[in-house]
């Protein structure tokens, strides 16, 4: 059995569990926070990625400022997420996404 | 076995666990803390990877942000954020087409590997000494990636700014369809209220 965690593999394998999860997780559960969350766990799988990859090519760190960057861009969704769920509680008085359908004509 | 590939199976097991919470939990603090026990899995997974500084970021920013705005949500929310009557035969469908779904991606996944990579490629190879470190890559995100960087502040205030608007409590609302604003005289001067009674409004507007 050749030893894990030396070959890229092992980290794409990882990286489509999670996502498929998340995925999943984000199709299937109908509470909103639930979903924001597999949001987040999607976002980690791909950072894992780029991880992953720039550990593959060496030559230069681009990878890594990538996932830095996708850091950022998930907390700035967190919190706009976040609110936006703040926002539809207070106007339903529910966390349920299937209840979001005030704009349905 | 070596300690890599413990190091590298601990984490595993500790990302795709928390996961599995996070999805099945029903009650989401439980579900905010399966996120925590994913995030941390993938920081180790970082240090694994030579990315010191980003495994730091990654729980200052994930554990300790993100995850803690979770957890303030739901304290907020109380108990309106738990599922409540969900029927247990709609979850068991649910699990299995979820099963089902995970199953497929895997699968595509692995033919993937096996058909664009084979065993031989993807071996990492050896580093040179401060790849991942923090000078590094900080001269890297200053030299290369300035303008993104100058606009990822951008975004950092925008997404502030529109959390604010967007969670203010509703309370000052204003009455819709008719101007507020009724003549330039008032618009100078504020709107009469009763305490203005007795003092005319002076003819010229005070600004």
């Amino acid at each position: 059995m050749t030893p894990l965690s030396y070959y890229v593999q092992d980290y794409v394998l990882l990286a489509s569990l999670l996502f498929s999860i998340g995925g999943v997780g984000f199709l299937v559960r109908r509470n909103v926070l639930i979903q924001l969350m597999c949001v987040e766990i999607m976002l980690n799988a791909t950072n894992l990625l780029l991880v992953a990859f720039n550990r593959l090519y060496p030559a230069s760190m681009i990878g890594q400022v990538f996932a830095f960057f996708v850091i950022a861009v998930a907390a700035a969704e967190a919190a706009v997420g976040l609110a936006i769920v703040l926002g539809f509680f207070r106007l339903r008085k529910s966390v349920h996404s299937d209840d979001a359908d005030i704009l349905r004509h | 076995m070596t300690i890599g590939s413990i190091h590298f199976l601990l984490c595993a097991v500790a990302c795709t666990a928390g996961a599995l919470i996070t999805v099945f939990s029903r009650n989401p603090i439980r579900g905010a803390l399966g996120l925590l026990l994913t995030i941390v899995g993938i920081a180790g997974m970082y240090l694994k990877l030579h990315a010191q500084f980003l495994a730091a970021i990654q729980l200052i920013v994930y554990a300790g942000a993100v995850v803690v705005l979770f957890v303030f949500v739901l304290m907020l929310l109380g108990q309106d954020a738990t599922d409540q009557n969900t029927s247990r035969r709609s979850s068991v469908a649910r699990i299995a087409g979820g099963t089902g779904l995970v199953a497929v991606f895997m699968i595509a996944a692995i033919r993937a590997i096996h058909v664009y990579s084979p065993a031989s490629h993807g071996r990492f190879p050896s580093l040179r000494e401060d790849f991942g470190s923090v000078s590094s890559v900080g001269a890297q995100l200053f030299s290369d990636a300035l303008v993104p960087f100058e606009l990822s502040t951008a975004l950092l205030i925008v997404a502030v700014i529109g959390a604010i608007a967007v969670a203010r409590s509703g309370r000052s609302k204003r009455p819709i369809g008719r101007a507020r604003v009724s003549s330039a005289h008032e618009y100078f001067a504020g709107p009469i209220r009763p305490r203005d009674a007795g003092h005319p409004i002076s003819k010229e507007p005070t600004l």
